[in-house]
């Protein structure tokens, strides 16, 4: 699991390459929220999870629920890379009969532990899945992804005080906090206010860092895992930029959900050291 | 004289009786004291997750832990069920997690807590939903019996029940109940009436009426709405050629026209609806919800009579 900062960012290098081709292959999808997501999910996969690419299905695995089912490319490139899915079933993003689905989806990918794509879901999905690694006395995490912008959904409210009603300390939320959602900058669509205050008024144990500096994720990541904040359930707010990597999709509401053209597509590969400008 | 009970009350006996399978687990929100799955929470305790009072959450907790091996048993009102649909479709139906959800207090006989409380569209709503299996049973001893066939059933279910007391059918008849397959509770040949939930009795009561005027009826209580026993509408039709459903739920959407649908595609023969007349409730007596819905054993009656007359 030792991995240094340097190959760590190597690995999140290649996810972006893989993410920026699904999305221009198919000509659809979520690259936006994939980018912002995927140095925490490199770092993650790479040194956290306690999972076995193949057997899939391994009872006593961590689990990772990616309740912002939509920025599946991430997920879909990071699964790639740990070799639950060959970067040759990448090609099958959105395409007909494909192991990637359009949103991530458990009955169709390995390494898919919660058929997202519905925003509000995935947290209460994971206070399951901790609840009963609980009652098996089992080891295991379940760790879940949530978006800024879906905090918005009141079920998700229900399923953080639940989650620290019950004092699920091997529950852990990473909120990729990018600030934008489908129309727009969150800020513009609905106000949330200081959203440390409230996960710690709802009885988390919060930390905040830079979602695209490895160093800080590996600290959050330490924070999650340390055993004084296993009494209960615990986040790590990661600032990230929507789009992170790709200059003109940094901080762009339009690549929410848009692919980039072939031009746009050249000048990504340029940025990310593929090819040559 | 006839055993009275409500069958909430067999949903608790089941849940009490299946204990015995560490993998059952309970999940309530705030209403154990009404679904009766209070029963479970104060022997089992560790097994019964409170999830407040958020369906939403509730729902997903179940999927959680449905694919993480157990066999969640979740219950409300029926009509809080439905502030949750989106949970149950996207989050146990669509990748087909046996999370059970039992919906109690369903239908206008629930009574004085008017029409916030009566259910009259959870059937229909859980029965569009691939992979789920929706029932209604009758009485206590249906219930019990439904419920502990779940753990084997393998997918998703939505099960109402229902807060008031009706007469007991099934008590020693525990063998002729089966997920899927309806009862021929009595035999007759001029018409024939299926029914479900607190309706089988009104059903009975309407054939009694019925056969003082020498009418003889059939009497079907299809306590599974989905999937529906079509061999067993076939049957009915080939010996009744004629058809009334009874349904204390929207004359749209529920055993109607699940009856319907099987009808218009295999079988055709008339068939006359009885449930609630696309309107909502108000507050009253349980007895009295029937007549000012036209859903009692006499409405029963007049619709047969009137399935006879189209024949």
């Amino acid at each position: 699991m030792a991995k240094s900062i340097s190959e760590l960012e190597e690995i999140a290098r290649k996810c972006r390459v893989e993410i920026v081709k699904m999305v221009h292959r198919a000509q659809a999808g979520h690259p936006g929220g994939s980018l912002s997501e995927i140095d925490l999910l490199a770092a993650l996969y790479a040194t956290r999870m306690r999972v076995r690419p193949d057997e899939p299905r391994w009872q006593d695995r961590d689990r990772f629920i990616l309740s912002k089912g939509h920025a599946s490319p991430g997920m879909y490139s990071i699964l790639a890379e740990m070799g639950f899915i060959s970067h040759e079933d990448l090609k099958s993003y959105r395409v007909l009969g494909g192991v990637c689905q359009g949103h991530v989806d458990m009955k169709w990918c390995p390494g898919v532990d919660f058929s997202a794509g519905s925003l509000g879901m995935g947290l209460s999905f994971g206070m399951g899945c901790a609840t009963a690694a609980r009652l098996d006395e089992s080891e295991r995490r379940a760790f879940v992804m949530i978006g800024d912008g879906e905090m918005q959904e009141g079920s998700v409210w229900e399923a953080a005080m639940a989650a620290a009603h019950h004092e699920l300390g091997n529950l852990k939320v990473i909120l990729d906090r990018n600030r934008i959602q489908n129309d727009d900058f969150c800020e513009v669509q609905m106000r949330m206010f200081d959203i440390p205050a409230k996960w710690k008024a709802f009885g988390w144990n919060v930390k905040e860092i830079d979602g695209h500096n490895m160093t800080e994720i590996m600290e959050g990541l330490d924070f999650l895992e340390a055993p004084e904040n296993c009494n209960g359930p615990s986040i790590l707010i990661a600032h990230t930029i929507k789009g992170a990597g790709i200059s003109y999709m940094e901080n762009n509401p339009s690549f929410h959900g848009a692919a980039p053209n072939d031009e746009q597509f050249h000048q990504a590969m340029v940025e990310l050291g593929e090819v040559d400008a | 004289m006839t055993r009275m009970a409500a069958t909430r009350d067999g949903y608790g006996q089941a849940l009490l009786d299946l204990a015995d399978n560490e993998k059952v687990v309970v999940l309530e929100a705030d209403l154990g004291k009404s679904t009766k799955s209070l029963h479970f929470r104060k022997s089992y305790p560790d097994r019964t997750i409170s999830c407040g009072i958020g369906e939403q959450n509730m729902l997903l907790v179940g999927a959680g832990m449905a694919a993480s091996g157990y066999i969640p048993f979740a219950s409300t009102f029926a009509i809080f069920t439905e502030r949750a649909f989106e949970q149950m479709r996207n989050g146990i139906a669509r990748p087909n997690l046996a999370v059970h959800l039992c919906g109690s207090h369903g239908g206008t006989h629930t009574g004085t807590d008017g029409s916030s409380a009566q259910s009259i569209e959870d059937l229909a709503v859980f029965r569009t939903l691939p992979n789920v299996v929706v029932m209604h049973p009758c009485d206590d001893v249906s219930t019990r019996v439904l419920t502990m066939q779940l753990p084997a059933l393998g997918k998703p279910s939505y099960m109402r029940t229902a807060r008031n007391k009706t007469p007991v059918l099934y008590d020693g008849r525990e063998n002729e109940i089966q997920i899927g397959k309806g009862i021929t509770l009595k035999e007759g040949s001029d018409v024939a009436i299926v029914a479900c939930g607190v309706l089988v009795s009104e059903s009975l009561k309407a054939a009694e009426a019925l056969a003082e005027q020498g009418i003889n009826a059939t009497v079907v209580d299809m306590h599974t709405l989905k999937p529906i026993d079509g061999a067993l509408i076939d049957t009915i039709v080939a010996r009744c050629g004629a058809l009334v459903t009874a349904e204390d739920h929207n004359v749209i959407g529920g055993l109607g026209s699940a009856v319907a649908e099987h009808l218009v595609a295999n079988n055709f023969a008339p068939l006359e609806m009885v449930g609630v007349p696309d309107r909502f409730g108000e507050s009253g007596q349980a007895d009295e919800m029937l007549e000012v819905m036209q859903i009692s054993a006499h409405y029963i009656a007049l619709a047969a009579k009137k399935a006879i007359s189209r024949k």
